[in-house]
């Protein structure tokens, strides 16, 4: 049993990191691609279409993976994790079904459009495909963190006969927690497709890519990271607040706080030792963390030994919070100096494309540090109060899980090898080659502008 | 109409309905993949063109049926994946490899192009196989004998086959000159196969599965079950001369043997339907067991009153535009 637990919950600990990598990505970059090509259909300057071009292509990647890595989470609920679809199926069920109906069919539908119909549908209709595709991925954000957040505040629902049972809808949609967090995941979507775009046109003009393409590309992601980033600070404090609101041994897990506490200090930095109920090698701020946390600087906070048995193992999520924020600081230390710099020269020096390069997948860890945060953070629970991880697990043989893990984690591996790769080689191929054979060449709006300018190579 | 006792009905019926979608459009692009010639790279990217603007549509109708039996009986969820972990596993890598092996071979050098051709057709091979599998164990009540497992495989080629046969068909509809006679001569194979596993089912399956036999052998079943394969047999014989006659000189009648090949697959699913209702594991749990509670369904199906004509009207829509034979492979 304890083997089965073990395995499915590294399975499924692994699937999920995987797939989360390519939604985080095309979030945002739906929304991206839509506002290259209004750009493209309002001025009519071909610029905005190689843009559009380059990072379709990337965003049809990342689709393909998210899907297909998405498919597989679908089918373990039932296979490993029998427990919870019995206890909170009916809270869980419909919620999936929605994300299915309202997001699946429709961004898949359009999707074929949007790739393969440029040629076929007028532009409006063109460019609309791409509006739907972003509402689309958007929607199923919406569902999917929905239920995420009502498996970490529960609410609308009463327990007969220990399986939960629907009482009000819009409790449910609207847990504590979601508005915070749906608002948080899509600013981090936001800002992971930023660093993406900036870091792999910064891998462009290092190359020696002259051409206008990558430089608008660079500016408008790196525009759009500072603009985001501190709305993400904003908006993560108040989630904070929310968490401590809600599930208080949480935060004092992110934080190290062992002791219930008034004007506790912020770590920057310390070794939690679970075994002794204690952190070593700290590095304190005094009074910070309860001026963050209750907007007082004698603020109490709860600590863990009020939880004793009932909260998270410590060091991972105290890591983890560590790495999220850190990497979050570094956001906006670049992309603010990034946009100055532009605004005043108009122009990067190779230093900092080479930080934008290094950055350029930063929101994944980023991303995958925090969703570690929330979710071990909910341990031992699998849905706050309601039903604890261990008791959901499947019942069948280790043997089977071990074989199906060493599959998924053997192709994980290579794609994910295969998806870099492959980014990579566009931006490459995209150095060399950015000229569009004339018979390819959308008709912009205005005629004239963009056929005289496309051969210059813009 | 929604009264507690309908709702495990309808949703079976809405996960029917997913189902046979499902299987009539993966299939045909799941058996574009497994037909996919490894020697003639021309061909192959004017397959794949053909089913590039609605792969990943079509693979949602899988999300939507097992998603339906999770959410509407997700006792039957469990038991069910739970017994079928290992082909549902396989089953994923090949959904896994052939989906993005479709956007890899787009973007990558030619000599890369070829390997990834390879794991489409690949990927293509086993997501096919691994659901005749899983359907064969789930006809036989999740026996675990020499007879259930031959089943099995018997029924896991002769899905493969099915799927060959529609993509092949489809490539009739959508292709013109070589491919589209290289596309005839797949169908008439892959037509005369079929049609001896149809057979070979309807013998085999009464024979060593007894539940069935009461089924098919008893009145108003007996019909039913007699008229099935009848039909079956006639429309692919039918669909074999046209066949013989294809192409008509101005193409005429290419979506014919398409249009056959789906009225047989919807017959030979609502014979399976009908030997197993109400049972949705089939001997164990019948769908009103294994229901969630009517609150929950409820919720579900006004929305997807709502959503589902809404679904089926932009695949029309999407359908239209790339209406008529494929052209050159333009992406993006």
């Amino acid at each position: 049993m304890d083997d089965v637990f073990l395995l499915s919950r590294l399975q499924f600990a692994a699937n999920i990191s995987f797939h989360i990598l390519f939604p985080s990505i095309s979030i945002a970059l739906g929304w991206f691609l839509f506002y290259f090509k209004l750009r493209f259909s309002i001025s009519g300057h071909p610029v905005w279409m190689r843009i559009y071009r380059f990072w379709v292509k990337v965003f049809a990647l990342t689709f393909a993976m998210g899907v297909v890595s998405g498919i597989t989470m679908s089918f373990q609920f039932g296979t490993n994790w029998p427990g919870y679809m019995e206890t909170v199926g009916n809270i869980a069920g419909p919620l999936l079904g929605y994300e299915v109906l309202t997001a699946f069919f429709l961004e898949a539908t359009f999707l074929g459009i949007m790739l393969f119909g440029i040629h076929k549908v007028p532009n409006w209709v063109h460019t609309l495909s791409i509006l739907i595709v972003a509402v689309g991925t958007t929607i199923s954000a919406f569902w999917i963190i929905v239920l995420n957040s009502w498996m970490q505040t529960p609410a609308g629902f009463e327990m007969r006969e220990g399986v939960a049972h629907a009482v009000d809808w819009w409790a449910i949609i609207f847990n504590p927690s979601f508005p915070y967090r749906l608002s948080h995941v899509l600013l981090a979507s936001g800002l992971t497709a930023s660093f993406l775009i900036a870091g792999l046109s910064a891998y462009r003009i290092l190359r020696g890519d002259h051409k206008k393409a990558p430089r608008l590309a660079l500016k408008t992601a790196v525009f759009a990271a500072a603009i985001l980033m501190p709305l993400q600070i904003f908006v993560g404090d108040a989630h904070g607040l929310n968490t401590l609101e809600h599930q208080p041994q949480k935060v004092a897990a992110m934080e190290g706080i062992w002791e219930t506490e008034k004007g506790v200090p912020l770590l920057l930095f310390a070794i939690p030792d679970e075994k002794n109920r204690t952190n070593h090698f700290e590095l304190p701020i005094p009074n910070v963390a309860s001026l963050i946390l209750t907007h007082d600087l004698e603020g109490e906070i709860k600590g863990l030994n009020e939880f004793i048995g009932e909260h998270p193992p410590v060091a991972p999520v105290f890591y983890g919070f560590r790495v999220m924020v850190g990497i979050g600081v570094l956001m906006l230390i670049v992309a603010w100096y990034c946009s100055i710099t532009l605004i005043r020269k108009n122009v990067l020096s190779s230093m900092p494309l080479y930080v934008l390069l290094a950055m350029t997948f930063s929101g994944w860890v980023a991303t995958l540090a925090g969703w570690y945060v929330t979710e071990i953070g909910r341990q031992p629970y699998l849905v706050s109060g309601v039903l604890k991880t261990v008791d959901a697990v499947t019942d069948i043989a280790p043997e089977n899980v071990v074989f199906s893990f060493i599959l998924y984690m053997s192709v994980y591996v290579v794609l994910l090898i295969a998806y870099l790769h492959t980014l990579f080689l566009m931006a490459r191929k995209s150095v060399e080659i950015e000229e569009m054979r004339p018979e390819e060449e959308i008709q912009s709006p205005f005629k004239g502008i963009a056929n005289k300018t496309i051969e210059q190579g813009a | 109409m929604f009264a507690d006792y309908n709702l495990p009905i309808i949703f079976a019926g809405l996960m029917a309905l997913s189902v046979i979608v499902y299987a009539v459009l993966d299939g045909y692009d799941l058996g574009v993949g497994i037909l996919l010639p490894l020697e003639n790279d021309q061909q192959a990217d004017q397959m794949i063109a053909s089913i590039g603007p609605f792969w990943d549509a079509n693979e949602t109708w899988l999300v939507l049926a097992v998603g339906l039996l999770l959410i509407a009986f997700p006792t039957a969820h469990s038991a069910i994946l739970k017994t079928l972990y290992i082909p549902t596993a396989i089953m994923l890598i090949g959904l896994i490899l052939r989906g993005v092996a479709f956007d890899f071979r787009a973007k990558v050098a030619q000599i890369n192009k070829h390997r990834w051709n390879q794991v489409f057709k690949i990927g293509s091979f086993i997501a096919s196989l691994s659901q005749g599998y899983m359907l064969g164990s789930f006809v036989m009540g999740f026996e675990s004998s020499v007879a259930a497992y031959l089943f099995s495989a018997l029924s896991a080629l002769g899905v493969t086959c099915a799927y060959a046969l529609i993509g092949s068909t489809w490539l009739i509809l959508k292709t013109t000159d070589s491919m589209q006679l290289r596309a005839i001569k797949w169908a008439k194979l892959t037509g005369v196969i079929s049609f001896a596993g149809i057979l070979a089912v309807c013998i085999v399956n009464p024979l060593i599965n007894s539940f069935v036999f009461d089924r098919w052998t008893t009145a108003p079943f007996v019909y039913f079950v007699a008229f099935i394969p009848f039909a079956c047999f006639t429309l692919l014989t039918i669909g074999y001369l046209v066949l013989n006659r294809l192409p008509l000189k101005d193409d005429s009648a290419c979506w014919l043997p398409f249009l056959i090949t789906v009225i047989v697959y919807i017959f030979c699913f609502c014979g399976l339907a009908f030997s197993f209702y109400p049972y949705v594991v089939p001997g164990e749990l019948t769908i009103w067991q294994a229901a969630s509670a009517p609150e929950s369904l409820r919720f579900i199906l006004y929305g997807a009153l709502i959503v589902i004509p809404c679904i089926l009207a932009y695949t029309v829509f999407s359908y239209r535009i790339f209406w008529g034979k494929v052209e050159e492979l333009r992406y993006h």
